[in-house]
């Protein structure tokens, strides 16, 4: 069954994230297209709500929601009502009030997603079957899922060092589209990255990217090998099943993915590091690092990309690196997302 | 059997059990004939045509079509697959889920498109399929084409080439493959066709359709949808 919100990419499981690639593959296909749109979510209404700032994960659900024909609402913590007061619970309520079929969520802290799913399932659900809230939302929604509630969806964009399934999701389609592409073979799907080895290397305590892609890329199949100081490291990690390294050189030569994380500073409220140079040189991806590749080795980043830091400049600009990639396929897996939650309709592998 | 079986199980669940052989392999390869002749003679050659196929039925249409035309005139079609599932008016309604790709290969502007379809029934596909190709060019003409109509239209859509118009029940399912086409129902997994299905065939099927049967189906056998059980 299609879950109702995204907010981890746990919530997929492998047949989950098989489908939203296998969609992604197909939006990939309408993004080339002279009109790159079709009419699939046409009446639905998508409201993003960003508390924290964002420049490719916003627009790029933006775009997404408008090449799938649905209308984008935009709503931005800073200059709404938050600033007067306003509870987040009544913001959410309100804008659920005017007919929103999706909530977009990105905040600063972890688990407001989840909140936010709460309230829009508690509101509808207890108050009224057929009340204002049933008849706002989509008819079709709560015709084909018989959810509680309005029926509107929360999807996760980033919640403070919690997840990003989007982000991993991506990742997923790009690491696996992008290998067949070079290598011409195709692995055998659901378990698309069965044998790969990923080294996710700097800054795992902060990143909520490193949190979902662990989750997906094991969830694949894929060996995870963290690299990162020890201070950069979580404080605890029992149950993630990945291993862990500080051998940059060796993990590198080893590696099918380097997928390298942002030093995030903004959260980084203590002496992490001793310097940024010593970082660079003992985990960052300097140019004389970057010839221990294998052949087919493939660089990531989510973004955005402190050059010189956590990669070089040339490296990042290499054929080794799908960081555009990334981006570029970011739009059609949102819209697989959206679709599979909002459109679809459809129970995955039922 | 396995195969064609794993295609037909619908949405809702159920697995197609086949219970009259409509056309055998040879009728259909015959109509096919017959319509890359009648598409030729209608836009006189095969000048700036495109043969579309709708995913997944008529795809092998198109290019079954394709190779005809390419036997008689000496001359490559440009065949592509067309996948309308964002284009349908029933998502949200039920499991709306693409099955492939689109591939369109060459630039429609201009181009006289045929769409192909193995099955015409509501129209509700084609017409998603036209909304689509207004998405992807400016097609000089689209015309349409498929191996069996069966009636049940909601919507003004007419086909330019059948290959057999199948007067059927609304609830009963055609399967069209190039081994043939066999009409049956979508029944749950173990269920036998009841009696009566059987009693009513006389006003749907064609005498000759019927009297191929013969003896050799009992209520209740299950009709390999390839025909080799017959």
């Amino acid at each position: 069954m299609t879950p109702r919100h995204l907010l981890s990419v746990a919530d997929l499981g492998l047949d989950g994230i098989d489908e939203v690639l296998r969609l992604a593959d197909t939006f990939v296909e309408v993004g080339r297209r002279p009109i790159p749109r079709v009419p699939a979510l046409r009446g639905k209404t998508i409201v993003s709500t960003f508390f924290e700032d964002s420049t490719r994960t916003r627009l790029s659900f933006e775009a997404a929601a408008k090449r799938l024909s649905a209308d984008v609402l935009t709503f931005t913590g800073s200059s709404s009502s938050l600033n007067k007061g306003e509870p987040l619970r009544d913001t959410v309520l309100t804008l659920e009030a005017m007919g929103v079929d999706a909530f977009v969520v990105r905040h600063s802290c972890a688990g407001v997603p989840a909140q936010v799913a709460g309230w829009l399932e508690s509101a509808g659900g207890a108050g009224g079957a057929g009340g204002a809230g049933g008849a706002g939302g989509a008819g079709g929604a709560g015709g084909a899922g018989g959810q509680p509630g309005s029926g509107a969806s929360v999807l996760n964009a980033g919640d403070g060092a919690h997840e990003h399934p989007t982000q991993a999701l991506l990742d997923c389609f790009t690491i696996s589209r992008e290998r067949e592409r070079r290598l011409g073979y195709s692995p055998a799907r659901p378990a698309v990255l069965s044998g790969l080895s990923i080294a996710i290397v700097g800054d795992i305590r902060h990143s909520r990217v490193a949190r979902s892609n662990v989750i997906a890329f094991s969830t694949l199949g894929a060996t995870v090998t963290l690299v990162a100081p020890p201070t950069l490291l979580p404080p605890s990690l029992e149950g993630w099943p990945v291993e862990v390294s500080h051998d940059m050189d060796a993990v590198v030569a080893k590696s099918d993915v380097v997928y390298l994380l942002r030093l995030q500073s903004e959260r980084m409220n203590e002496q992490f590091l001793p310097s940024l140079r010593e970082y660079t040189a003992t985990f960052g991806l300097t140019a004389e690092r970057a010839r221990l590749l294998g052949p087919s080795a493939l660089v990531m980043h989510p973004g955005p990309v402190r050059r010189g830091i956590e990669i070089a400049a040339e490296v990042a600009d290499s054929p080794v690196s799908v960081i555009t990639t990334q981006v570029a396929n970011g739009v059609a897996v949102r819209m697989a997302v959206l679709y599979l939650l909002l459109g679809s309709g459809a129970p995955v592998g039922a | 059997m396995g195969q064609r079986e794993r295609t037909l199980v619908s949405p809702a669940g159920g697995v197609f059990r086949g219970r009259a052989v409509v056309m055998d392999a040879e009728d259909v390869r015959r109509a096919t004939w017959r319509i890359a002749h009648e598409i030729l003679e209608h836009n006189r050659g095969a000048g700036n045509l495109v043969l579309v196929g709708l995913q997944t039925g008529g795809v092998w249409i198109a290019s079954a079509l394709a190779d005809v035309v390419r036997a008689v005139t000496a001359t490559d079609v440009p065949v592509g697959a067309l996948d309308v599932a964002y284009y349908r008016d029933d998502i949200g309604l039920r499991p709306v889920l693409p099955v492939a790709a689109t591939e369109i290969p060459v630039d429609l502007g201009g181009a006289v498109v045929v769409l192909c379809d193995d099955v015409l029934f509501t129209g509700r596909t084609v017409r998603a399929a036209l909304n689509a190709l207004t998405d992807l060019g400016r097609p000089a003409a689209v015309q349409l084409a498929v191996m069996v109509d069966r009636g049940h239209r909601e919507l003004p859509i007419r086909p330019d080439y059948v290959g057999k118009n199948l007067p059927t029940r609304r609830l009963e399912m055609v399967d069209v493959s190039p081994e043939g086409v066999v009409l049956g129902d979508m029944v749950a997994p173990g269920d036998k066709v009841a009696a009566r299905d059987l009693g009513a065939l006389g006003d749907t099927v064609a005498p000759g359709a019927l009297a191929a049967l013969g003896g050799t189906l009992a209520p209740g056998d299950n009709v390999a949808p390839e025909g080799e059980a017959v």
